[in-house]
């Protein structure tokens, strides 16, 4: 059980919810059950070959999983997952 | 020690500044030394213009090819109405000039490309981005590690703010990540809309601006820490901030030179709109004469309905994402215009609809409801 953080960009591919609860225990489980929820938001979270696109990055805490066990860092109840995009408005 | 010195008028100007202990005259003499370059002068280079210049950041320069649009004032709090037409370069320079004499401002009216960057860049000891673009954000970062210079990042969309110090070698000579340890890559086009496209909360970029404008100070001056190797993000819309921890990429690729930046955002100036040559398109001097000769035709406008509020010219409102349970609604029989705020989204509306169920009468408005606006009917406003 563990909080996923929806960036506004994403929104709209998930009914605008900014926070979503998942059951999964790795980020990997997480992500996917999100991208199982909301199916249209698959295609800009994972390339074709179902890594994590390279203008996404996934923070678990403070951290970004490539600095932890990448997308088989563990997660638990209390866990914020921060998914954060890249932005360019200015 | 440095020879640099101040006017009685300055002293008094900075002496909010002088009186911190810990920022105190050497603070302010390191400032009047520093040369920063704002690259550009919109929503975010506003409030980073308008403290660097108060602050006495002694050279400035300014990097910017528009001119200031009514649509601009909404957040860009460096320019009002009198300015409006005027290039942001010249307007910018005027204002800040009357802010702070002793800052000694330089502007480049045009755009930051392959070709100029190095030689704009390499004046300047830090670089400040407050484009609006993947491509000049890119270039930005590139030029940045190639002259060696620190990169203070922001970045903005609708709600969502993004603030870092890319490319800083701290004290201790460490050099921190840069934009591409965070993000190798952009995001396809259109996936991630520009302000103009998504909008923007017009308080936002104040907010991250003046975050941007407090690194650059602290970068120049040394005092506290920096935001390298540290992504913070700002939500305004729910006030969670988060300081993220971000490092260098052992796997990026190392920049030698500066590139193509629109070719490698994915953005071809060729082949970039093949949904819009291939749907039958009509002209809004066309559509005007449809109108004006009482033609039997019918014009549906796939907008949202907040922007049918701002602007509209008799169409059925059936937003795109409900087009294809609304097709019912559509005409085969009769010629049928779509309109949406500048053609993009009407053809995909086109595209999707011949697909599905076989339309052969569908006609996009080029330009959209913008250019109807712009060519036909000046009352109406564009957004």
């Amino acid at each position: 059980m563990s909080k996923i953080i929806i960036p506004t960009p994403l929104r709209k591919f998930t009914n605008q919810t900014a926070t979503i609860q998942t059951n999964g225990t790795t980020v990997q489980a997480a992500i996917e059950e999100l991208a199982t929820k909301f199916p249209d938001l698959k295609q800009h979270l994972f390339d074709q070959s179902g890594t994590i696109r390279s203008f996404i990055r996934i923070f678990v805490g403070d951290d970004d999983i490539q600095s932890l066990e990448k997308e088989a860092t563990k997660v638990s109840q209390h866990t914020i997952i921060s998914i954060v995009p890249a932005i360019a408005g200015g | 020690m440095s020879n640099t010195t101040f006017s009685k008028e300055e002293l008094e100007r900075y002496s909010r500044h002088l009186i911190i202990p810990e920022f105190n005259i050497a603070g302010q003499r390191k400032l009047k030394e520093a040369r920063v370059l704002v690259v550009g002068s919109g929503g975010l280079g506003s409030p980073l213009l308008l403290y660097l210049t108060a602050a006495g950041v002694g050279h400035i320069g300014i990097v910017d090819f528009d001119v200031v649009d009514d649509s601009n004032l909404q957040r860009q709090v460096l320019f009002g109405v009198e300015n409006v037409g005027k290039p942001k370069v010249e307007a910018a320079k005027q204002r800040l000039n009357g802010l702070n004499p002793h800052v000694d401002i330089k502007v480049f009216n045009t755009m930051l490309t392959s070709e100029n960057a190095l030689e704009i860049m390499k004046d300047y000891d830090l670089v400040a981005d407050g484009t609006d673009n993947f491509p000049t954000r890119y270039l930005v970062n590139d030029a940045c590690v190639l002259l060696g210079i620190p990169n203070v990042y922001g970045s903005i969309f609708r709600f969502d703010g993004q603030v870092s110090v890319f490319n800083y070698t701290d004290a201790d000579g460490h050099l921190g990540p840069n934009y591409r340890d965070l993000f190798p890559e952009p995001p396809p086009p259109g996936l991630v809309p520009s302000c103009a496209e998504g909008g923007v909360i017009g308080v936002l970029p104040g907010i991250i601006g003046s975050l941007q404008a407090n690194e650059v100070i602290k970068v120049l001056t040394g005092i506290g820490k920096t935001l390298s190797g540290r992504l913070f993000v700002f939500d305004a819309l729910t006030f969670e901030t988060r300081t993220l921890n971000i490092s260098k990429n052992p796997d990026l690729q190392p920049i030698t030179e500066l590139i193509d930046y629109q070719q490698f955002c994915g953005i071809s100036t060729t082949s970039n709109k093949p949904e819009a040559t291939s749907v039958k398109e009509i002209s809004v001097q066309e559509l005007h004469q449809l109108k004006k000769t009482n033609t039997d035709f019918q014009l549906i406008d796939v907008r949202e309905p907040y922007e049918y509020e701002i602007v509209q010219i008799n169409g059925e409102l059936i937003p795109l994402n409900t087009v294809i349970q609304e097709a019912g609604r559509i005409s085969k029989d009769k010629k049928v215009v779509i309109h949406c705020r500048s053609g993009k989204r009407s053809a995909d509306a086109i595209i999707a609809l011949e697909k599905n169920f076989g339309f052969e009468n569908l006609y996009n408005l080029k330009g959209g409801v913008l250019a109807y606006a712009n060519e036909i009917d000046a009352s109406l406003a564009t957004y």
